[in-house]
């Protein structure tokens, strides 16, 4: 990809071994230009969550450099890495709500890197702050369950929630580790394009841990390829080919996973709705 | 696959906790063994034990019926005074506990505060009630100071081990999730752990109530004050009818605890 040097998000030999030897990441370099989303495939183990986790150093990573607009992340001290994580809004794959706080706290949760111990204690937010919250509950569609616990959501709402509590933090990157894990394949779909749009929108850029490559191919706009924690693809999703699926995976028959050209339809056709009704 | 039916049934059984048949049945004869001669050394007089039922009830009928009139005045004040030494020492120990118990979480404390946390915890925990008492009535002299102190040591132990135990299984995808957003600590412990942890704390609290205002009847006797003292005082002057009168005020006030607690267990769930 002839992305600038100086993109929003720039990894530098990134690595990660865990105390257990695990070598997660074997030094990875990625270059995300701001506004592009990218999609983070994988075998489960190749790293694809170590990654993200290590760009906002939820896990430390033990080699390499990550930059964020220019400054650099790795070794920043305790107060300046939550600054930095403000930048950096993260979806998860369970949704990882507070399932007792309500709606509301959850998104504003979004705030806490912004405000003072004890204003958020005292759940006394700025204005701007509710203000925003509420514009943005308004956008996922969940204006009437402002008050709800989290647990009394469906799994589509809770990630709705999940996608809120992001985007409240106002960042410039969003980190979202397999938002369609736990949703139906139409939920799945749903909430995808939410993303994809938001990025739009807001000019974010996102890197996406999926594993499901039709996904990946109908919304990403460039795809990652990660085995055994090296990069083995990037690219656009029309170059998911047969060879490269079985670089990234290992061996298999990929001729029904890959979008039929010849269908010509926009979602993949009945290759896709065969392979939606087959899952689960 | 029609001959299904002569082939030999196919049996199955669990696999045994311990592989080894012989180590199995050793251990099996020998904790048969172990229990046999265990009963075998406990002396038993029936001349003595068949005297004793006699006795013993003989001390029973003594305390029918119970009489709450003739020491009211004591048994108020005494009731009073365990109900202030148990309410202050749930509340100081839950004060001190709260705390103590976050450093006592492996997943929200470094190590050198978790190391002296659990220390605090198992120090409180070894002592028994009684003991810690008798050392605070040394330290602090005959009275309900003591028992309170002696109680808010003991919810110590109690409480914040098993408020730390929760806080260590709570689900860290909700704390990383916080944590994500740039929160600080003291937020994490506030927006992830605390709803997490409330209901089993709210539950711990009422019903450490309970355990305290119990074990304010045993430490009375040791000279910490309260409804022991005076339980101590009656059976000194062989009133057993007012002792009776007064377990039974002390099993009333447990079960009303008791029921209280577990409509509020209830309502916070």
């Amino acid at each position: 990809m002839a992305a600038p040097a100086d993109g929003l998000l720039r990894l530098e030999r990134l690595a990660k071994r865990y105390p257990t030897g695990d070598e997660a990441l074997r030094g990875v370099d990625l270059v995300v230009p701001a506004g592009q989303v990218m999609a983070l495939i994988g075998p489960s183990g190749a790293g694809k969550s170590t990654l993200i986790r290590c760009v906002n150093r939820l896990v430390e990573p033990t080699g390499g450099r990550v930059f964020l607009d220019g400054g650099e992340v790795t070794g920043l001290g305790a107060g300046a890495l939550r600054r930095a994580r403000r930048r950096m809004g993260m979806i998860f794959q369970e949704f990882a709500l507070v399932e007792r706080l309500t709606v509301m706290e959850n998104v504003l949760s979004g705030r806490l890197g912004y405000v003072g111990f004890w204003p958020s204690w005292l759940r006394r937010f700025p204005a701007s702050a509710v203000e925003a919250a509420f514009r943005i509950l308004e956008r996922v569609g969940l204006t009437e369950y402002v008050d709800k616990r989290a647990d009394e959501l469906s799994g589509g709402q809770r990630q709705r929630v999940g996608i809120a509590r992001a985007l409240v933090q106002e960042p410039q990157l969003l980190l979202v580790d397999e938002p369609t894990a736990s949703l139906d394949p139409k939920t799945s779909r749903q909430i995808m394009r939410l993303i994809c749009e938001l990025c739009e929108e807001r000019r974010l850029a996102a890197i996406i841990n999926i594993h499901d490559v039709v996904l990946a191919q109908l919304f990403a706009q460039r795809v990652v390829g990660l085995r055994q924690g090296l990069t083995v693809y990037d690219g656009p999703p029309e170059g998911l080919t047969p060879e490269v699926l079985t670089t990234i995976y290992g061996e298999e028959d990929w001729s029904r996973t890959i979008r039929g050209q010849e269908e010509g339809g926009d979602e993949g056709g009945t290759l896709d709705e065969e392979r939606m009704a087959g899952l689960r | 696959m029609s001959t299904g039916a002569a082939a030999a049934v196919r049996r199955w059984s669990p696999p045994p906790l311990i592989r080894s048949p012989w180590l199995r049945r050793g251990l099996q004869l020998g904790a048969i063994a172990y229990l046999a001669l265990a009963l075998g050394s406990v002396e038993v007089n029936w001349a003595r034990l068949i005297d004793g039922l006699d006795r013993g009830w003989q001390f029973l009928r003594a305390f029918a019926p119970p009489d709450f009139v003739s020491r009211r005045g004591e048994i108020a004040e005494g009731l009073a005074e365990s109900l202030v030494m148990t309410v202050t020492s749930t509340v100081i120990g839950i004060a001190i506990s709260v705390p103590i118990g976050l450093g006592a979480a492996r997943n929200v404390a470094p190590l050198p505060v978790y190391l002296v946390c659990r220390g605090i915890v198992a120090a409180s925990r070894t002592l028994q009630e009684v003991i810690v008492a008798i050392l605070f009535v040394a330290m602090v002299g005959f009275g309900p100071l003591a028992g309170m102190l002696t109680l808010s040591f003991a919810t110590i132990g109690f409480l914040a081990k098993l408020l730390a135990e929760d806080i260590e299984d709570t689900d860290p995808a909700q704390l990383e999730a916080v944590r994500a957003t740039g929160a600080s600590w003291a937020q994490i412990v506030n927006y992830a752990v605390q709803p997490q942890v409330m209901p089993r704390l709210i539950g711990l609290s009422l019903y450490r109530f309970d355990i305290n205002f119990r074990e304010s009847a045993v430490i009375g006797i040791v000279g910490a004050g309260g409804i022991g003292a005076t339980l101590n005082t009656a059976f000194d002057r062989y009133e057993y009818d007012t002792a009776a009168a007064i377990l039974v005020s002390i099993i009333a006030i447990v079960m009303v605890a008791e029921y209280l607690s577990g409509v509020i267990r209830r309502r916070v769930q």
